[in-house]
């Protein structure tokens, strides 16, 4: 501010103490509200932000967005404090009253462009590092995700359930419990899980909102991605990928249970899917769809690189 | 041009431009299916029959090479419509004439009968609860309501038959799987129905054509109080 009323006669005031002293008020002003909203923000909005703390990838997602936040509410204030002072002090009706580095000087106010680059600068690459560090640290928002994850879960105990998509629906395998097929999606709580995820015609992806999981489907693709349970509570999965005409139709509803309700669930749906558990292709990471399977086929006849795979053939492991 | 014309031009084009998005918007969102209505058939409380047939090509139309639902309506006519009015908290016994051929299920889950009374279909006078879609004639399309749980797998008629139906609405003269199931309604609301088999020979995936437009392997249970 005061390199504004220095470099041009026609800026501001012409008092470098008085413009000056409005720079200080503004700051003042700014660092009252930030002190004031930044704390009021995380400790009582931020529990409540999504996708809440049902898993710890959630409970991450949870800690990234109110981080982003407390870093964007100064830089809201900082914007609105000028603006309003700005409005009240240099306002067209007060004679005299120009505003030091608005409009024309700013054009070629050293000062302001320089400190401009630098602190947005700082905080875009502070962002980046943070963020990249939250995606690929252990237990991070990003799931640990790919064909080839980045990071898995320490426990000893981890409980596979594959996600298969097709047009449109989800459905869930559970190769621990005999490969049993079910439309629901149910997992335990306190329990590492990893999700296969992969489809049987195009591409989709499954996003089940509260488990803070969002992993593409795509067809002869084993992606994985981990997520541990904290909470019990209900799960909404969709697909977030435009797949078609029902793609807004392609939601589905799921379960965090306790252990023992899990295990009783696990247990009877084997049993009662065992006849038709008999007919599903064996367990594999991945389904090749035959290529004229249910007279639609999965490439065109015509395609010379149409596979010849029976649907259910099992995929060398990955 | 001056610039008063060069405006008009570009007034018009634009004008045109709108329109055609509004129009094609328009025909996509604007349900193409009229609906039939089941509420006022019978007494309240008392189950609704609903009849229904899939036919391998409708034979008529649009797209006359089409596969589709068809739907028998109160008064017996045949119509070729995918939305049903069905009344709330009401048993609906379903009766589905089968006159397609079918294949392997491109998922075998599709197999298994579910969200049904009892978990299972009567196929032919005999009831089962589970279908392998890798024996016989394979399964020919399915009536699934995602939100309501439901699957049925509809078996397919023997490709060989000389007697395959390909202009619906289909007859006893034409050769046939005769489903039935039942199912009761909840609460009102609109519940998506579609088949879960790609059955639209001649598109990617199989889930293009018919299956990718409203009126022929999809709809909707209009739930009503």
């Amino acid at each position: 501010m005061s390199d504004a009323a220095t470099t041009t006669d026609t800026a501001g005031s012409g008092d470098p103490v008085k413009d000056r002293r409005h720079f200080a008020r503004m700051v003042a002003i700014w660092l009252v509200l930030s002190l004031i909203l930044d704390p009021l923000f995380y400790f009582l909005v931020g529990p409540h932000v999504p996708p809440g703390v049902m898993t710890s990838t959630a409970e991450e997602n949870q800690f990234d967005f109110n981080v982003l936040m407390v870093i964007a509410l100064p830089v809201l204030l900082g914007v609105w404090t000028y603006l309003g002072y700005s409005m009240v002090t240099w306002r067209a009706s007060r004679a005299g009253a120009t505003e030091p580095v608005g409009g024309e000087v700013a054009r070629t106010h050293r000062g302001v462009q320089v400190w401009w680059i630098i602190i947005t600068s700082f905080i875009v690459l502070c962002l980046a590092v943070f963020g990249t560090y939250e995606i690929i640290e252990t237990n991070g928002a990003g799931g640990g995700e790919g064909p080839n994850p980045i990071w898995t879960p320490t426990g000893a105990h981890i409980l596979p359930v594959q996600v298969i998509a097709q047009q449109w629906s989800f459905t869930y395998r559970y190769p621990t419990y005999g490969g049993f097929e079910s439309s629901t999606l149910m997992v335990p709580v306190d329990t590492s899980i990893a999700f296969h995820v992969t489809s049987l015609d195009v591409i989709h992806s499954f996003w089940a909102y509260q488990l803070s999981i969002k992993a593409d489907a795509n067809p002869q693709v084993d992606n994985v991605a981990f997520t541990t349970t904290n909470h019990t509570g209900s799960v909404t999965v969709r697909c977030s990928e435009l797949c078609g005409i029902w793609h807004g139709a392609m939601f589905n509803y799921g379960q965090v249970v306790s252990k023992s309700a899990f295990q009783s669930w696990a247990t009877a749906t084997e049993k009662a899917t065992a006849a038709n558990t008999k007919l599903l292709p064996p367990f594999a990471w991945t389904y090749t769809p035959d290529a004229n399977g249910a007279d639609g086929g999965y490439y065109p006849a015509a395609d010379p690189y149409s596979p010849s795979e029976v649907y259910g053939a099992k995929q060398p492991a990955s | 041009m001056s610039f008063r014309g060069r405006l008009s031009t570009f007034l018009v084009l634009l004008a045109i431009a709108v329109a055609l998005v509004v129009y094609s918007v328009a025909t996509f969102l604007l349900p193409q299916s009229g609906v039939v209505d089941f509420t006022s058939a019978q007494p309240a409380g008392t189950p609704v029959n609903l009849t229904v047939q899939t036919v391998g090509s409708i034979g008529y139309g649009a797209h006359p090479t089409w596969v589709t639902y068809m739907v028998q309506a109160p008064g017996g006519q045949w119509l070729h419509d995918t939305t049903w009015k069905v009344p709330a908290h009401t048993r609906i016994n379903v009766t589905v004439k089968q006159f397609d051929s079918g294949s392997p299920l491109r998922n075998q889950q599709w197999g298994r009968i579910q969200g049904v009374l009892g978990n299972v279909e009567v196929l032919n006078g005999k009831p089962i609860s589970v279908y392998d879609s890798y024996s016989a004639n394979g399964v020919g399309h399915t009536f699934a309501v995602p939100a309501l749980g439901i699957t049925v797998p509809l078996v397919g008629v023997d490709p060989n038959a000389t007697n395959i139906c390909s202009v619906a609405p289909c007859g006893s003269d034409s050769v046939s799987n005769t489903i039935k199931f039942s199912f009761v309604t909840p609460g009102p609301g609109e519940f998506r129905w579609q088949c879960f088999v790609p059955c639209a020979v001649g598109y990617l995936f199989g889930n293009g054509g018919a299956m990718s437009n409203s009126n022929y392997m999809g709809g909707f249970l209009d739930v009503t109080a």
